[in-house]
């Protein structure tokens, strides 16, 4: 025992004798970054203090822990992208860096990290850059709690949030992204985690997958942006406990899944969308116990989409709960709560007796019409609802909830 | 004429119907925002109730009002006062005190429940639809001498635009399908006050992002402050022009 503690001790004396600490400041020796990191040895502390630095682009070739003291700020003069990592096992903790340059061909960003291996970014504030972290073929990088700030007015002129290419097993994780374009964005990117980030008012998407296999994500807010969540052309992502609300206007959505197969989607909330769900060429889904209420259209199922199954999911207060382009139908619903159903339940297994077809009349001319939204809200309308539910001509017959729930799910 | 409009006001408070259309309209505002858990899906069971019953009482009240005032307006034709100043007098007195009884039946839980801005929206438009269906009760009053006639007419314009004319223009929709239709349905819907208001009202209620295209292009056209101002303007004419025409008919009626 005793050895084995004089042994760690050692090893303590050992590693901090090799690794040093540079304080960069207005009273140190290095008033500079840059000449701090020259002198920096591998593994060493770089900390600097309080401050505005405006160095142009600041390159880390080495490992090092890079962090800020009392949030000093990285100024790129709008000319220069702030901090490029060019190492593995790099931490970068504590900065403010803001006004990146802007440029359509190297797309600088406010940190870019180029290769990196074991890479942590953390606690830092990106205000007013092109791209704010900016990852490109990453392994096993930690994007923590950082604070992504622009202010973007047009989808061309701004980067997103956090932009990841070609990059495999990273942790996205507590991050706010506000005014980028996508508030994070994926490609390419593989066996990866985004978990408790917010991202809110972004142009485009809150969250944006594109050809990126195998990921997850977990407990995240989108508010607000121009449409909450867009996974496309991808396979195998697991998305749960995120909520999605106020994706508000045309072609807004909550969800927007397009050609994508094999996910799962569950114990979601999505509240106060224009369209919550939107399903393209989605097939193999499984839709289970989320809480779907207050939007335009629950889910926009294109009749494009296979084998889906959509269970155990409470739909309460939309205006249309689903609707479709099509007669078409090759998913399930079973056991959902529809706030709309009329049937009973004579044995008080909580299943409806009756098949509920969510399909109204309505959103069937609206899919088709789009102008007969004019006509929202009409006595005329509610008629025509009304008799088409007792006598469905005009809907398709198979698009029903065999087992409609008569109360609520507990979610 | 203050004189004239007095003793209208007395007669049709008299009549007590009005009191009744008042507690009515009240009832309904009450449990529309006490049965509903939020404020604006109570705003949207009263919106619907406005555009179909206010229309409803209005055009036949005021009918059948003006049908049972013809001795009494004979008998003011005798004196000597000008013959715009009666009818004139007449729709006053029926205009007030309809509003008024919407404002108090339905006014007030509005202000109650809803918010400021909404509330005062449908309050408006629920006072421009009560005008609009006196007017046209006096349009379809004057144009027969028969009451059975009168009042047939001025059903057959609410139940017109109240149902019919939503119909008619699915109708089209269906069938001017592929064309871009958008802008020409928005010029087809002032065709009809009930119309005109409830999209007036339904843009008010936020709902309007959920239309999709076409709600973005009424809100292109009645979002702003000139498209609001135009609604108005062309609620206006509907209750102007039935009246005006009245008016001139009745100027040189024989009676």
């Amino acid at each position: 025992m005793r050895i084995a503690l004089a042994f760690i001790i050692l090893l303590a004396v050992v590693g901090q004798s090799k690794a040093k600490t540079i304080r960069v400041g207005k009273d140190r020796p290095y008033k500079s970054i840059k000449s701090a990191l020259e002198i920096a040895q591998k593994w060493d502390t770089v900390l600097v203090e309080n401050g505005t630095y405006t160095e142009g682009n600041i390159n880390i070739y080495k490992s090092i822990v890079f962090m800020g003291e009392g949030m000093p700020i990285l100024d790129g003069s709008r000319k220069f992208e702030v901090l490029s990592i060019r190492a593995n096992n790099v931490v970068v903790r504590g900065f403010k860096i803001q006004h990146s340059g802007y440029a359509s061909l190297d797309d600088p960003g406010g940190i870019k990290v180029y290769n990196g291996d074991h890479v942590i970014i953390e606690n830092n504030l990106l205000y007013d850059n092109f791209f704010g972290i900016y990852l490109q073929y990453c392994k096993n990088c930690i994007i923590k709690n950082n604070r992504v700030i622009a202010f973007g007015k047009e989808e061309q002129q701004i980067g997103n949030g956090i932009h990841c290419w070609k990059s495999d097993s990273l942790q996205i994780i507590g991050n706010k992204l506000t005014g980028n374009r996508d508030g994070i964005y994926f490609e390419f990117v593989t066996n990866s985690v985004i978990w408790r980030n917010i991202a809110d008012k972004n142009i485009r998407y809150g969250l944006h997958f594109m050809f990126s296999n195998n990921d997850a994500y977990f407990t995240n807010c989108f508010r607000n942006n121009g449409a909450g969540v867009a996974v496309m052309f991808t396979k195998n992502i697991t998305m749960m406990n995120n909520t999605f609300e106020e994706n508000w206007g045309d072609s807004a959505y909550g969800l927007l899944l397009k050609e994508i197969s094999d996910c799962y989607l569950g114990g979601n909330k999505f509240v106060n969308n224009t369209s919550a769900i939107f399903m393209d060429g989605t097939n193999r889904i499984r839709v289970e116990k989320n809480i779907i209420s207050a939007n335009g259209w629950g889910m926009k199922i294109q009749a494009n989409c296979m084998d889906n199954v959509i269970e155990h999911n409470n739909f309460v207060g939309n205006t249309f709960d689903v609707s479709t382009n099509g007669s078409l139908t090759l998913n399930s619903f079973s056991e959902n709560y529809w706030d709309k159903y009329e049937g009973y339940d004579l044995n008080k297994d909580n299943v409806g007796d009756v098949p509920y077809h969510p399909l109204s009349l309505y959103s069937v001319i609206v899919e088709n019409t789009p102008s007969a939204m004019l006509l929202f809200r009409s006595f005329m309308i509610t008629l025509l609802d009304k008799s088409e539910k007792v006598l469905p001509s005009l809907t398709p017959a198979n698009f029903v909830d065999t087992r409609p729930l008569v109360q609520s799910i507990k979610l | 004429m203050r004189r004239i409009l007095k003793y209208v006001i007395i007669d049709i408070i008299k009549n007590k119907i009005v009191v009744f259309y008042t507690i009515l309209i009240a009832l309904f505002a009450w449990s529309a925002f006490g049965l509903e858990d939020n404020a604006s899906k109570g705003l949207l069971t009263l919106l619907n109730i406005i555009l179909f019953v206010v229309p409803l009482f209005s055009v036949l009240f005021s009918t059948i009002y003006i049908y049972n005032s013809s001795e009494f307006v004979e008998l003011l034709v005798s004196q000597p006062i000008k013959r715009n100043k009666i009818w004139n007098s007449l729709f006053a007195g029926l205009s007030i005190s309809l509003s008024v009884s919407f404002l108090i039946g339905a006014g007030i839980p509005l202000l109650v429940y809803a918010e400021p801005r909404k509330a005062l929206m449908m309050i408006v438009v629920g006072v421009f639809v009560t005008l609009i269906f006196i007017s046209l009760a006096f349009f379809s009053s004057i144009l027969s001498r028969d009451k059975a006639r009168g009042i047939g007419y001025s059903i057959l314009l609410w139940l017109y635009f109240a149902l019919l004319f939503d119909g008619l223009v699915l109708f089209l929709m269906f069938q001017l399908n592929d064309y871009p239709i958008e802008k020409m349905m928005v010029m087809i819907s002032a065709l009809s006050p009930i119309d005109l208001s409830r999209i007036l009202m339904l843009l008010e209620l936020d709902v309007s992002a959920m239309l999709g295209y076409t709600g973005a292009i009424f809100k292109q056209f009645f979002g702003t402050s000139l498209g609001l101002v135009l609604t108005f303007f062309l609620l206006l004419l509907w209750i102007v022009v039935p009246y005006v025409i009245s008016l001139r008919k009745f100027r040189v009626k024989d009676l």
